[in-house]
Formats: C-alpha cells, sequence, structure tokens
C-alpha cells in the first residue's frame, strides 16, 4: 500500500531529515517507527500526509506517486488519512462531538450519518459521555482519545500517529496503543511513530528503527 | 468531496447562518465595523440623490429658462401671432405666449411710475412678445442655436435669451456629479478595505481552525466560505444601515428643501430615494463586502498551512 522508492528529504535550511530511504508497508499492517527525536519518523509522516514533498525518490500510496500530486489534490489525499499527533491538535472552542465530527463534515457527509458515526467512534474509545464538552474540560488522555476517535470517524484507509503516548503515563499509554491494536485488526493500514522502546516492546509487531534519516532496521 | 446536491446546500446554509451568529456573539464590534460601513456608504448615496434632484431642479425651473422674442415695431398683430403659432410647434419648445402690444402697454400704464408715462405717449411704442418657454430637455447649445435662427427672421426685433444662469447651473451639476463620482469610489474603496481588513483579523483569530481543517483534507473552498459569508453579511447589513441613514436624513431635509424648492416657484416633488438607488446601495455593499472578504481570503489564507 505504501512504498518509500530512495527517498530523500532535504529541507530549505540544509538540514537533511531522510536519506535515501526505502521500505513497504503492506495492506493491513500495523508498524512501529522508532528512533531518536530527529531520526527523520516525523518527515516521514509528513511526507505520507503532503505536508511536505520528497526532495528526491518516489512515495508511493496505493501505486500512485503522491510526491507529483497537484496542489488542489492534496485536500482529496489527506481525507483519506487520519492522522493522530502529541499535541492532540483539538479546537478548544468546540464541543468533543464537533471536533471529532470535522472529518466528515469536511467529507461531506449527511448530518445523520455523521452522528451515527461519531457516536460510534466516541464509544469505541469509551468517551460517549463527554460528547458535550469542551476538550479543556477532558484530561489529557481523554483529550488523546477524542484526537484517535477524530482519526477513525471517517473510516480512513492509513492511520497515521506522531508520537500519541508522548503526554502520557506507562499505563494510559499502553490503553491507547490498545486501541490503535483493535482498530487494525479491523484492517487499517497503521504507522505509528513513537520513541518509547518499552512499550514496542511490551505490544510486539513489525518496527522500523530510524536513524540519522536512514532505516537501521526493520523487523 | 460532495456526497450531494442537497449536502451542498446544507453546507452553504450552515455557512451562512454560523457568518451571522459569530457576528452576534460580538456585537459591539459587529455594530462598530457595520456602522462605519453604513456612513461610508450612505455619505456618496446622499450626495448622488442631491445631485439628481439638483439637475430635475434646474430643469424643473421652468420660468427662469423663459426667454422673449420682440417683433420690430410696426408688426401686426396678426404676423405676431403667426410667428407664435410657428414657434410653438418647434421641438425645442414647450409652450409659448403672445402679449400683444396693447397688453403690454396696459400693464405698463397701471404700473406706479411708467402710467403717467405712457398716459402722454400718442401712440404705442411697444412691440408685440412672445414669451417662449422652453422644454426641460433643451439644451442651452441648441437654444443658443434657435436665438440665432430667430434673428435672422426680419420680423423679430430681439431676442433675450440669457442661457448663462442655466449654463453655470449646469456646470456646477456637472462639477458636482464628478465629485461624487470621485466620493462614492474612494468611500466604496474604503468599506473593501475596512471589510478586508476584518475578514483579516477574523483568518488570524481563527487560525488554529484553519491548520486543522486543512491538515484533515478540506478543500480551499471549504475553509474559505465562513469568511466570505462574513464579507457578505457585513456588506448587506452595512447597506441596510446606510439606506436607514439616509431615510432619516431626507426626513430631516424634507421640510427646509420643500421651502427651498417652493421660493423658487418650483412644482416639483421634494426627493426621496427611487428604487434605482435603492437596488444600487443593496449590490454595491454586497460585492464591497464580497469583494474585501475575497481579497483578505485571497491574501492571508493560503499563507496558513498545517504546521506538525
Amino acid at each position: 500500500m505504501i512504498r518509500f522508492d530512495s527517498v530523500t528529504k532535504r529541507y530549505d535550511k540544509g538540514r537533511q531529515a531522510l536519506n535515501n530511504i526505502s521500505f513497504e508497508v503492506a495492506t493491513g499492517e500495523l508498524i512501529f517507527l522508532t528512533g531518536h527525536s530527529g531520526a527523520g519518523k516525523t518527515t516521514l509522516l509528513k511526507l505520507l500526509a503532503l505536508i511536505e514533498r520528497p526532495t528526491r525518490g518516489q512515495v508511493l500510496f496505493e501505486g500512485r506517486n503522491i510526491g507529483r500530486l497537484a496542489e488542489r489534490r492534496i485536500p482529496a489525499h489527506r481525507q483519506q488519512i487520519g492522522m493522530v499527533f502529541q499535541d492532540h491538535k483539538l479546537l478548544e472552542d468546540r464541543s468533543v462531538f464537533e471536533n471529532v465530527a470535522l472529518p466528515m463534515i469536511i467529507g461531506g457527509y449527511a448530518q445523520r450519518e455523521i452522528r451515527g458515526r461519531v457516536r460510534a467512534a466516541l464509544d469505541y474509545v469509551g468517551l460517549l459521555d463527554n460528547e458535550k464538552h469542551t476538550p479543556a474540560m477532558l484530561s489529557t488522555g481523554e483529550q488523546q482519545r477524542v484526537g484517535i476517535a477524530r482519526a477513525i470517524v471517517a473510516r480512513p484507509k492509513l492511520l497515521i500517529a506522531d508520537e500519541p503516548t508522548g503526554n502520557l503515563d506507562p499505563e494510559l499509554s499502553l490503553d491507547i496503543m490498545n486501541l490503535f491494536r483493535r482498530f487494525n485488526e479491523v484492517g487499517v493500514t497503521m504507522l505509528i511513530a513513537t520513541h518509547d522502546l518499552g512499550l514496542v516492546d511490551q505490544l510486539g509487531g513489525r518496527r522500523l528503527v530510524l536513524e540519522g534519516g536512514t532505516v537501521k532496521a526493520d523487523y | 468531496m460532495i456526497r450531494s446536491l442537497n449536502n451542498y446546500f446544507i453546507r452553504h446554509a450552515q455557512n451562512c447562518l454560523g457568518a451571522l451568529g459569530n457576528m452576534v456573539r460580538q456585537p459591539v464590534a459587529s455594530a462598530l465595523t457595520i456602522a462605519v460601513i453604513g456612513i461610508a456608504i450612505a455619505m456618496p448615496s446622499a450626495l448622488n440623490i442631491l445631485v439628481k434632484n439638483g439637475r430635475a431642479l434646474a430643469g424643473g425651473l421652468e420660468d427662469i429658462r423663459d426667454f422673449s422674442v420682440y417683433t420690430i415695431p410696426g408688426a401686426t398683430q396678426e404676423q405676431a401671432e403667426n410667428l407664435r403659432m410657428r414657434l410653438e410647434k418647434d421641438t425645442l419648445i414647450k409652450s409659448t405666449q403672445l402679449i400683444t402690444a396693447e397688453q403690454a402697454l396696459q400693464t405698463f400704464r397701471g404700473d406706479g411710475e411708467f402710467g403717467d408715462l405712457v398716459s402722454a405717449l400718442n401712440n404705442n411704442p411697444l412691440p408685440h412678445t412672445i414669451v417662449i418657454r422652453p422644454t426641460s430637455a433643451a439644451e442651452p447649445a441648441a437654444l443658443q442655436a434657435l436665438k440665432n435662427t430667430l434673428l435672422r427672421d426680419p420680423r423679430i426685433d430681439l431676442v433675450k435669451l440669457d442661457t448663462g444662469w442655466v449654463r453655470r447651473l449646469n456646470a456646477i451639476l456637472d462639477v458636482a456629479r464628478r465629485a461624487v463620482w470621485i466620493a462614492t469610489i474612494m468611500l466604496v474603496g474604503a468599506v473593501i478595505v475596512i471589510i478586508g481588513n476584518t475578514i483579516r483579523l477574523d483568518i488570524q483569530n481563527r487560525r488554529a481552525e484553519i491548520e486543522v481543517s486543512k491538515l484533515l483534507g478540506a478543500s480551499d473552498g471549504f475553509v474559505r466560505r465562513p469568511f466570505l459569508y462574513t464579507g457578505f453579511w457585513y456588506g448587506l447589513l452595512g447597506g441596510i444601515f446606510a439606506l436607514l441613514l439616509l431615510v432619516i436624513s431626507l426626513w430631516i431635509l424634507s421640510g427646509p428643501v420643500t421651502r427651498l424648492v417652493g421660493l423658487y416657484g418650483g412644482g416639483f416633488e421634494p426627493f426621496g430615494i427611487d428604487g434605482v438607488t435603492l437596488l444600487a446601495v443593496f449590490l454595491i455593499s454586497m460585492a464591497a463586502g464580497l469583494g474585501g472578504a475575497w481579497s483578505a481570503v485571497a491574501r492571508h489564507l493560503a499563507a496558513i498551512q498545517p504546521r506538525v
């Protein structure tokens, strides 16, 4: 489903984030991206979300080279990807419901469908009762779970997560990761970047170890 | 992606009402902006109405434009009457009136100072007079040409035509009209800038929302729409406020203006807001609103990209 083909990314200021990196991800796989900060994990995810374009090489998504995708097609591409971030990126002035509904509003879904799916997503992360609250009223862990609900509500083909458990304690982190795992079992391809090696050890699964912009290990 | 046409309309309705709701939530700031826009639109509109009615006034002060044609001494009344009937048919002339030498004499006889002088006269030295009232559409140049034609008629002695007054008034009105045009363009420009700036601030305040929306795959149209609707509402409400100001101003002015017009003997209706002005105010204010919003959106929205 995803293939990186000799991808290099150099930022304008000269910083080389990815150096001739190549790997493949099959549909439905769950992959952990590990490595120290600065190893290139975030850049890799940015290339997938077309927040950045590769300097060299090809990024293939479902067989298509998205590095050459026209600007006006980027929104449609991003709608296929669910994203979870370390800072939850929720809208503070909207309710939990409205936050989770946002991808579906963007996608032009009907009101009734939105209601059903948002509630299903909130139920999945265990926050159905918090529908009307604002993010400020929630704990860090709950906020992160709202972020996950938002990422899955539109049933994306790919889910990417950048340090989703960065701010959480070990117990919560495990809960969050198990949420991801359960969702992966439904068939959604996932790339999760994390520097918490202990957690990855606990969960098991394929991991891509990055260092200095290259793949150091893949197992 | 639009999943159905029905959704499309619902989205627009939501954006439209949502934009209005946002304005209501900041009542003081919104009201001030609307007031400024309303004043900026009302001023040129009021000037426009004044100039328009000034021209009507100039055209309507009919007797000011009357001019007199005097026959040569010795011309008979019959000749004068023939001349009058011929002139009546001219397209430039609305109506004519013949004052015979006898009638003229009678008028003087009744007039204190001249009365004694007239009694001392043996015969009537006065000519026949044809008072000509031109149509309101007759231009000074055309009337001057008519005067020249009349002077070539051997039966006519003198033509008293003072187009200077009318020419001066029309010249003043032309200057006024051009000045009003300039003022209108400047003030509409000001409205566009004001709304553009308001929208720019709105965009800045909603930066986080825009970034997240773009990250989740919102198209440019999706992100733009609420701001364009906000600009539309500012334009529309500003236009309504402008009309309110106009109605009130005209109502205040109507008393003195009617009196002024009456003093000049004018017989036309005091001004009001006609349908064309009404439509123009609405269209211009909505266009300025959308224009201002569009310029702000074009300049500032693209710059906001998702940050991860």
